[in-house]
């Protein structure tokens, strides 16, 4: 186990050579500590109406201000970000599991299977994820469950292109047929040769992922098709600042400055664990 | 006034500097197209001959030195010229034909569009330059110039590509074509056609050409001079029944022997020649064939060899046969 | 090269009576009964079943989605619950609004996108590829609605410079102004996303033995950039932009929301919540043929702009 500590620790240092890489690396760190301990740094209760104190400024009191009901908005973001991490953490789980089925399913299975499956996953890809949203909310009404089935019906088609795609490329390779040749069941091919080379990637993927879903989170909460009220997401602490923006702008800060710092985080470290890993996916000269 | 040579290349050294090191990609070579004349240059993958095409034409990449030469073209030294004026020279006065006809010409502009591009130095008008590449086009073997001009490279075979990519480099009628291994991707029946058309618009328009290759049936057929690299060095030159005739250099011996069209009889293993180039950025101190030579000594390693004349116009860098020859 | 036009209207039209199909069963399958929202609760029981006569509510489910498509087909998409007007009118009046706002998105994207993925592909590994670089990234990471709520925020409520709310008030130019904002929202993102395809596309055509050649003829640098490399260089991007009119549509929904404008996006957002069907299916369908008919457009001027692609068909 210590060869994979080892491995683990020159992946930190590499990703720490590049400065966005770094920076990247602390964002996450931060806004991890943030969500997991989110109970142990809140200064107050998320949902306690102070109507006294609604629209203040930030102060020591309440870092972030308050808002329209004045509750302390520092509280609610921190709960807001352990519900962006669930749900990106266990969507993305779900769709990562489900597409890596169907992305091998697609690719050793028969033709008019892959067939299908890739015209499904074209559509769902190709097809506005707002108006998809807007028909399972209306059909399941809003809530984080909901929040969570739509992230994972559109993220499926991701991995499962991706898994396929490198199932089609093993299945045609040579030392897969000489495996074959000796009579290698179907599941040590699997297990043996082909989830070690696709796990590398895939973790990039989702990695890269997470700050799409928080987004598609973010949004969808904003638009009231998430989490109901009173509970913080940062999708509803932006709608409530928004409605009230020219009494006071610093919920509409506040609730968006975690989002981004979120999102370039993850981003800014996904891409140089891209480059870490497979400098030739950078498709730079 | 005609000059002798059209081209001189004296003592041209090629280093690039890159993180496993500096790698001397051309050390010590000297080279000269004497005017109206084809000269060829013949060795394995790695012996320079790119690194040579692109210093004549200065599209050397980035981190590219050259440390030290002279590259005496039409009077003046290419290596002291600035990128503009060598721009002038490029596709005016020297051209050239790539390898791969296949990647060779932009795909999204029709062949016709690249042409008059080339052209674009020229004061004449757009069908002047239009009658002039159709022109070259039928002389190239291009059936029906007129109807396809317009159209686009993926239209064409890979033999008609590349009679286009002559077509090109000689429209411009330029004083030195260089051919870079033209014939490499093509199959040998289009081979024969390529180089008897080379031939004999080179007889017709007078241009001197610099053709590269690693085959030496070709050149044996084309060239009336020849080059032989090796590992960054010119290893022997002289006149094309000098090199096929009285090869004096090891590796020029081994290199004529190896060819399959030299073997007289069937056999069952093809003859090579063991071991690998060397590392360019990791040279040995003496001879740089010796490890793969039967015939070396120790004094082989001790020094560099210099480059002698063991008869008229023939050279060769070894100083055991240089010495055997003159005797 | 017709019959592939063809081929791909034929799809097109496959595609748009599935998703129809899809959404006309899904929203069926909605606890909550479209006649009682329609009357009211306190309607007489003998007056729903005649409305539900009426709109053909109780014939099998296939029945009902073959007559609607029969109806799509003759231009009728069916009468608002609410207000008593056309389908049509309703969705035709929104579209043009989400269509201008869509296209000066896509636009300033490109005149800024392209341009800056050249600049970075020419000096690679200079500063301002660098920094064009960590840009992209970061336009591409922050998302739409954010943008455009920050934007709001700076030069409407801080600066005051642009409007915050709606299309104006009727002229040119308080359409125009009112654009502006929501236009770079949606654009904002775009401009990432076409930088790196650009720069990544022209570093790999810059690579490759055709562009050597051009250089070993003498052309100007300038030329061998634009007419050799960058034409060649922005195909993709054509693709981009064709497949992602669902991206656009999502930022158009959160953009039209932020900024109260109309459009399609938010008609949807707000016939979907208000359980406004026949405006729901009228909107959706006419989503989806724009999505049809911008890929298939895509297509089209892939093939008129790459001959490669001209003979394949």
């Amino acid at each position: 186990m210590s060869g994979a500590w080892h491995g683990l620790f020159r992946t930190v240092r590499r990703v720490m050579h590049a400065p966005l890489g770094a920076l990247g690396l602390f964002l996450v760190v931060f806004v991890l500590i943030s969500a997991i301990g989110a109970d142990w740094w809140s200064t107050h209760e998320p949902n306690q109406i102070n109507v006294r104190a609604a629209f203040a400024s930030p102060s020591l009191e309440h870092f972030l201000g308050t808002d329209q009901l004045g509750r302390d908005i520092f509280s609610r973001v921190l709960v807001g970000g352990q519900i962006a991490l669930k749900v990106s953490l266990i969507s993305i789980g779900v769709a990562l599991l489900i597409g890596l089925t169907l992305g091998l399913i697609a690719g050793f299975g028969p033709r008019w299977i892959d067939n299908i499956l890739m015209v499904l996953f074209d559509s769902v890809r190709s097809f506005p994820t707002v108006m998809f949203a807007l028909a399972v909310v209306t059909l399941f009404g809003p809530s984080l469950e909901t929040i969570m089935i739509i992230v994972i019906v559109t993220q499926i088609p991701i991995y499962g292109r991706m898994v396929r795609s490198q199932t089609l490329a093993l299945k045609n390779s040579e030392f897969i047929l000489t495996e074959q040749a000796i009579g290698a069941g179907f599941f040590r091919i699997i297990f043996l040769h082909m989830l070690p080379n696709v796990i590398g990637p895939l973790l990039i993927l989702a990695s890269m992922d997470i700050p799409f879903v928080i987004t598609i989170e973010a949004g969808l909460s904003f638009l009231g098709m998430g989490v109901r009220p009173p509970t913080p997401s940062w999708g509803t602490i932006l709608n409530d600042g928004y409605s009230y923006i020219y009494n006071s702008p610093w919920p509409v800060i506040a609730g968006g400055i975690p989002v981004v710092l979120t999102t370039l985080g993850f981003t800014f470290l996904g891409e140089s664990l891209r480059d870490v890993f497979d400098p030739k996916l950078r498709k730079d000269a | 006034m005609a000059t002798k040579n059209i081209l001189e290349i004296t003592n041209l050294n090629v280093a690039f500097v890159t993180e496993r090191g500096t790698l001397k990609a051309l050390r010590d070579v000297d080279l000269t197209i004497p005017n109206g004349a084809i000269v060829g240059v013949v060795g394995e993958s790695g012996c320079g001959k790119s690194t040579l095409i692109n210093s004549i034409i200065g599209l050397l990449a980035n981190n590219a030195q050259i440390t030290s030469g002279e590259m005496i073209f039409e009077g003046s030294d290419l290596l002291s010229k600035s990128e503009r004026e060598l721009r002038a020279i490029r596709g005016q006065r020297i051209s050239m034909v790539s390898q791969d006809p296949m990647t060779a010409l932009n795909p999204i502009l029709s062949i016709g569009t690249q042409m008059i591009d080339i052209q674009y130095r020229n004061a004449s008008s757009k069908d002047e330059k239009r009658a002039r590449s159709i022109n070259m086009l039928s002389r190239v073997g291009i059936p029906d110039p007129e109807m396809r001009f317009n159209d686009y490279p993926h239209q064409f075979s890979g033999g008609m590509r590349q009679r286009i990519a002559i077509a090109m480099a000689l429209q411009v009628e330029p004083t030195l074509l260089i051919a870079d291994e033209p014939t490499t991707a093509l199959d040998a029946t289009l081979e024969v056609q390529i180089i008897r058309r080379l031939n004999d618009l080179q007889q017709n328009m007078g241009c001197s050409i610099l053709f590269v290759s690693h085959h030496l049936g070709v050149i044996a057929e084309l060239c009336d001079y020849v080059v032989v690299m090796y590992g960054g060095e010119v290893v022997e030159q002289g006149s094309v029944r000098d090199i096929f005739h009285r090869a004096s250099h090891p590796y020029t011996q081994k290199l004529l022997e190896c060819d399959p069209a030299s073997i007289a009889q069937a056999t069952h293993s093809l003859p090579t020649i063991p071991g690998e180039v060397p590392n360019l950025d990791a040279l040995p101190s003496g001879c740089i064939f010796f490890d793969r030579c039967d015939h070396g000594f120790d004094s082989c390693q001790r020094s560099q060899p210099k480059i002698e004349q063991i008869e008229a116009g023939h050279w060769i860098r070894c100083p055991v046969r240089a010495q055997q020859k003159t005797f | 090269m017709l019959f592939y036009f063809i081929k791909r209207i034929c799809l097109g039209i496959l595609t748009i009576t599935i998703a129809v199909s899809m959404l006309y069963t899904m929203i069926h399958l909605v606890p909550g009964d479209p006649v009682k929202t329609i009357l009211g609760p306190r309607a007489s029981p003998e007056i729903q079943a005649q409305i539900r006569e009426k709109m053909g509510l109780n014939d099998p489910l296939p029945v009902q989605i073959v007559r609607f498509l029969g109806n799509v087909a003759q231009g009728d998409l069916g009468q608002d619950v609410f207000k008593r007007k056309s389908v049509n009118t309703i969705v035709f009046e929104q579209l043009p609004h989400t269509i201008y706002l869509v296209l000066c998105g896509i636009g300033w994207a490109i005149l800024i996108g392209i341009p800056l993925g050249c600049f970075a592909a020419v000096f690679q590994n200079s500063l301002i590829d660098r920094i064009v670089g960590v840009l992209s990234v970061s336009c591409i990471a922050i998302p739409t609605f954010l943008v455009a709520i920050y934007s709001v925020l700076l030069f409407a409520v801080t600066l005051k410079w642009l409007p915050a709310i709606g299309a104006g008030d009727g002229s040119l130019i308080s359409y125009i102004r009112h654009l502006v904002l929501p236009a770079f929202a949606v654009g904002l993102g775009w401009v990432g996303y076409l930088a790196r395809l650009v720069r990544a596309s022209m570093l790999e055509i810059m690579g490759e033995a055709h562009v050597r050649t051009a250089r070993a003829f003498g052309l100007k640098e300038q030329t061998v950039v634009f007419k050799y490399i960058l034409r060649l260089a922005i195909l993709p991007t054509i693709t981009l932009i064709g497949m992602g009119i669902g991206i656009l549509l999502s930022s158009a929904v959160f953009t039209e929301i932020v900024f109260a404008r109309p459009g399609i996006g938010r008609l949807i957002y707000e016939a979907v919540t208000s359980r406004n069907y026949p405006v729901v299916m009228g909107s959706v369908l006419v989503t989806t043929v724009l999505f049809v008919v911008s890929t298939t457009l895509a297509d089209l001027i892939n093939a008129i702009v790459d001959p490669r692609l001209r003979t394949k068909i």
